[in-house]
Parts: structure tokens; sequence; C-alpha cells
């Protein structure tokens, strides 16, 4: 299913949740919203369900106009932060309500929904928990439960609002490998909304980043990671050190930071630096090393600059071993961004 | 050392917990248990006889019929109300909603007897509409329907206070996910909304009905006093202790005290039986 979103623009009363939104989700796509709170992220995904309906702009399914659809209409399935698990119904309950609830020669025989609630429960890898009840089930498995609810109507489109939101930090990682697989193994095309760039960028095919209601960037993991195309996304996704400072003659400059600015406005402007792109440069500037702790292959640096300026610098831990006392750095890498 | 591990920083001493405990139990004891049982001492001071006499005297049995059936149209009518009040002040948002909550309590805030004389300023002879229900032969004040109009008013709130808390906790996510998966609304209603609900608004509706047998205030100023017709339990009551029958007087309350007690009962087995109805509900 493609899905197509033509400037979409919504208000909750004087305040532009979407502000002219476009967006094009490939057919069997795995896309994620990434974006702060506040951003306009799952007014949009709930635009896509049928769940709000937008104030201006069209919502198309496959070329065809669903704007004003109703949610089952565009046979979505949706999947609540909070789960939405019916509380009263047995896990099983759960996962066939969708089909329990069709009329006449579309409901499928007891036997048949009784076989697609067992196989579901297999894929998310529930076995056995059908008579359960959902106040018997940890978070996570609430949570696969609710996907596997969402899947039985076989959606068109799988919309999930903070899928993993709720969840510690173990069962987050596990979950998402376990989307990524359901995906794979479905082919359904499938939206999720997030605020966890790492999240998004771990599971999304492609990645579309929201601010203030409008969509900064779209692109693949790599692309908004290391090509951010407004100074908003360099700084929402990934590690950066930011310097404020002065575009001058193709040069920018913050205190003693000095950074190539080729086709960047003069006067005002903002650098983005990732921790891994600082190294020992004797042509650099100075710094003094606070501390240094170790992450996994790699060692993070805290240093400060002579202006008093905060560097966080990230290295293997053999060059990380160099970084002693008083060293000179520079970055062989910058977003430089006009105010 | 066992004892002492086992203590949790909250825990008071156990001098104070008897205090109090003491405290509560004593205080009950002399306002509620003690008129509790001078109620039944009372009614049977000349034995069991005279006390089921007073009881089966017909305009005794006039005023538990018409308590009776005042509870039967009240207590459907304010459980709906209830119902919906509750839903459209947990899943819209509209404009006047902290009005209407405030509403909704009214009733608790007005003096009963203000509330009857509402009605019989509104339906009395002299009143609003007064004119119109002679001319058209329609009895409110001093009949049946002021009665019920009364119990209605004052017993309104009580369904719906127990329905609001429990329907903003639970919020809409349940009934959307039914909608996105292709249930209509009345589906939605029963198959997910109502059995959310269903404890709170036994539970309210138990309260409303409490409340709606034991009505005197209101229930006085527009009732007339007519026995036989438009007297309920505790109506009866006071005339019967006015007119110094108090064995009459005390069996009948009795009775009233009686309808009170299975509807304690009722709630605790309810709570019993819903354990997570009260807070806990959640997810």
């Amino acid at each position: 299913m493609t899905i197509t979103i033509r400037s979409v623009e919504k208000k909750f009363g004087r305040y532009p949740a979407l502000n002219k939104v476009d967006l094009e989700i490939a057919d069997g796509e795995l896309l994620a919203l990434l974006g702060p709170s506040g951003s306009g992220k799952t007014t949009l995904l709930r635009t896509i369900a049928g769940l709000e309906f937008p104030d201006a702009g069209q919502v198309l399914f496959d070329g065809e106009d669903v704007t004003f659809a109703s949610a089952a209409a565009r046979r979505v399935g949706f999947v609540f932060q909070q789960y939405a698990l019916f509380k009263h119904m047995t896990v099983a309950k759960n996962i066939a309500f969708g089909l329990d609830v069709r009329k006449g020669k579309d409901r499928p025989s007891k036997g048949e929904i009784a076989q697609r609630v067992e196989d579901l429960l297999k894929l998310v890898e529930l076995d056995g928990l059908g008579k359960r009840y959902p106040s018997q089930l940890s978070g996570g498995q609430r949570q696969r439960v609710a996907l596997s609810r969402a899947l039985a109507v076989q959606p068109s489109v799988l919309l999930l609002d903070e899928p993993f939101g709720a969840l510690d930090a173990t069962v987050r990682k596990s979950l998402r490998r376990e989307l990524r697989r359901v995906h794979d193994a479905t082919g359904v095309t499938t939206i999720f909304v997030t605020h966890d760039q790492e999240e998004a960028l771990e599971l999304a095919d492609r990645v579309a980043i929201l601010n203030k209601g409008e969509i900064e960037q779209i692109g693949t993991p790599d692309q908004v990671h290391d090509q951010p195309a407004t100074a908003f996304v360099c700084g929402f996704v990934g590690e950066a050190n930011c310097f404020e400072g002065q575009v001058n003659g193709g040069r920018f400059s913050a205190g003693a930071l000095g950074l190539p600015a080729s086709g960047v406005r003069e006067g005002s402007a903002t650098a983005y630096v990732r921790p891994h792109d600082f190294v020992l440069d004797d042509g650099g500037f100075e710094v003094r090393v606070d501390r240094a702790h170790v992450q996994g292959a790699l060692t993070t640096v805290n240093a400060t600059a002579t202006d008093g300026r905060h560097i966080e610098i990230s290295a293997s831990r053999a060059e990380a071993a160099l970084f002693q006392g008083t060293v000179k750095i520079a970055a062989r890498k910058a977003h430089v961004y006009a105010a | 050392m066992a004892a002492i591990s086992h203590r949790r920083a909250v825990d008071d001493p156990l001098w104070a917990k008897v205090l109090i405990v003491g405290v509560v139990m004593a205080f009950l004891a002399l306002v509620l248990i003690l008129p509790l049982a001078a109620v039944f001492v009372e009614a049977l001071r000349k034995g069991l006889g005279p006390a089921l006499e007073a009881v089966n005297n017909p305009d005794a049995l006039a005023a538990v019929k018409l308590t009776l059936i005042t509870a039967a149209i009240s207590v459907p009518f304010n459980a709906v109300f209830g119902l919906c009040a509750a839903w459209a002040i947990a899943k819209y948002e509209f404009r006047g909603k902290a009005l209407l909550i405030t509403l909704i309590d009214l009733p608790f805030s007005v003096s009963p007897v203000v509330a009857g004389l509402i009605y019989v300023l509104i339906f009395g002879l002299q009143g609003w509409f007064g004119e119109y229900l002679v001319d058209n032969d329609i009895k409110v004040i001093f009949a049946v329907p002021g009665i019920v109009l009364a119990t209605v008013f004052v017993t309104f709130p009580f369904v719906a206070r127990e329905l609001i808390p429990l329907m903003q906790e639970q919020g809409t996510s349940e009934e959307e996910a039914a909608v996105s998966m292709g249930a209509s609304g009345l589906y939605t209603f029963w198959r997910v909304t109502a059995p959310n609900v269903r404890w709170g608004l036994m539970y309210g509706v138990l309260l409303c009905n409490a409340r709606a047998m034991g009505e005197f205030g209101a229930v006085s100023v527009v009732s007339g006093h007519i026995r036989g017709l438009t007297n309920t339990m505790p109506l009866h009551v006071e005339i019967l202790y006015n007119e110094y029958d108090f064995v009459g007087a005390f069996a009948v309350a009795a009775l009233l005290c009686l309808l009170a007690v299975v509807t304690l009962v009722l709630k605790t087995a309810l709570e019993v039986g819903a354990p997570g109805m009260r807070g806990r509900g959640g997810h």
C-alpha cells in the first residue's frame, strides 16, 4: 500500500499541529516519524489512521482519496502507546476482536478465527498464552498482543504510536528486532512514531524528522545522520557539539574554533560537530582534557576549550589514550547552518 | 530482631494504633451503632406483634409502595443520565465542560429543602406553569410526579460522580482501538466501554438507590403528606412520630434501615467481587 500525504494541515484550537505536510510512503516500507514531543508526529500518524481528520490537504491510499474515510474503512492496524488492550477479554479474544466484529459472510468461521489467533500468537512468540488476561502479562508481552491484534485484520498499513515508549531498555531492544522481523515476514507497510532517534535509525528503512508541525528531512538513516538538511536535524539526530559563531569569507569561527563554511550565508551561524569528528591536530585549537570514560569500543572524552566551552569527543580506545592534559584538536567534518 | 527488621518507616507505635482505632470505633458506636440499635429496640419495645402491625397498616404499606416506585423511576433515570454525563465529560472536549461538572455537583451543595421549593415554585398553583397544569388537570406538586422529580434532583450526582473519574482514567484509546478494527459505536459501547465501567456503574446505582429511598427534605416540601397517597416511608415515619405512635414510627424506620443495610451488603459484595474497581483499576 502506497500512502501519499498532500499538504495536510491540522490545528488544535489556535495551535498548529501539522503545517502543510507532504509525505510519500512506498509499499512495504518501514518508516519512522521522529521528532520531539509536540512536533506533530503522533497527529500525523493518527491522521493516516483515520483517528484524526485534517483541516486541509489529502490522504491517499494507493492513489485513492481516504482523507475522510473511517479507520475501519482504511483497514489500518493501530498499536497504541499504552497498548489499549481490552482488559476484560482474554488475549485470544483481544486478538480476534477485529474478526469477531465483522458481519455476515465477511466474518471468518470460528475455526478460522481460532487458527488465525494461533498463528499470530506464534508469530509474536506468545504461543499458549491465549487464555490469559492482559493484567497477567508483562509490558513487553502486552505490546506483542497489541501488535498481533493489529495484524489480525490483515491491515493495509500498520501504524504504531511510540510502541516501545513504556518499556524498559532490554525489552525495548528485543521488541525492536521483533517488529523488524514481523515487518519482513508480513511485508505490510509500516509507520511508527518515536522520539528516540536510536530506535528510528536502527529500525526504519527511512526516517521522517518532524519539528513544529513540519517535516525537516526525509531520508535513510545514513542520510539523516551524515547529511542533515537543517540545523534542527543535525542537533536532533546523533550526538553533536553545537557552536554559535560567525561566517566570514567562507569560514566559520567561534572563539578559537575555525571551520570551512563554503556556500553558507555571511553573518551569524551555528556549527555542529559530531564527537567522533574531532581529531588530534597540531594546527587546531587547544583544549584541556577533563575526563574520559569508556563506552563500549569507544571512549568519550570531555574537554574544555580555552574560552570555557565544553566539548565532547569520541574516539577509539587507542586514540583516546593520546588525549592527556592539554591537546590540540580540529574538526575533520562539520555542518554549518546560517542562523 | 525479626520484629524490628519488619518495621517500616511509616509504622506507628502500638499505643498510637490502638488509640486511633479506638477513637474511630468509639465515635462510630456513639453516633452510628447506638442510634441504629435504638431504632430496633424502640420498634420492638412492645414485642414483635405491634411492630409488624404498624408495618402492615395500609398507610404504611402505601408509603413503602410509593418509596419503591419513586426509587424505581428515579434510579434508572439517573443511571442513564449519569452515564451520558460521564461519557460526555470523559470522552469529549467541549465548551462549558467545567460548568457541567459544577452543575452535576449542585444537588450536593444545595439544601434539599431548597430543591423541593424550586419545584413548588415552578409547578405549584402560583408557580410558572401552575395555571397551565390546573387547566389541563395535571398534578405535579402534592402528587407522585413531584416526589419523583424532587428525588431525581437530589440523587442525580451519585452515578455521574462515580463514573467520571473512572472514565477519565480509562481515556479513549480502547474505544479507538475497537473503532479502528471496524466496531460500530453501539458494539464498542457494549463490548468495550460498558464492561470497563460496570462495577462503577453498579456502585453508583446502589448509592443513588439508598439516597432515593431515604430522601426526606426535598420530598417533604413537594409531597403534601397525604396519607396513603403521597407519603413516602421517611415522611410516614415523621407523621407517626409526631402523633406519638412511637412503636409505629420506629417500626417503619426499622424497615427503612433494613433496606439500607441490604444496600450496604450489596455494596460490600460488589467491592469483594471487583477488587480493582476503586482506584487500582489501571493498566
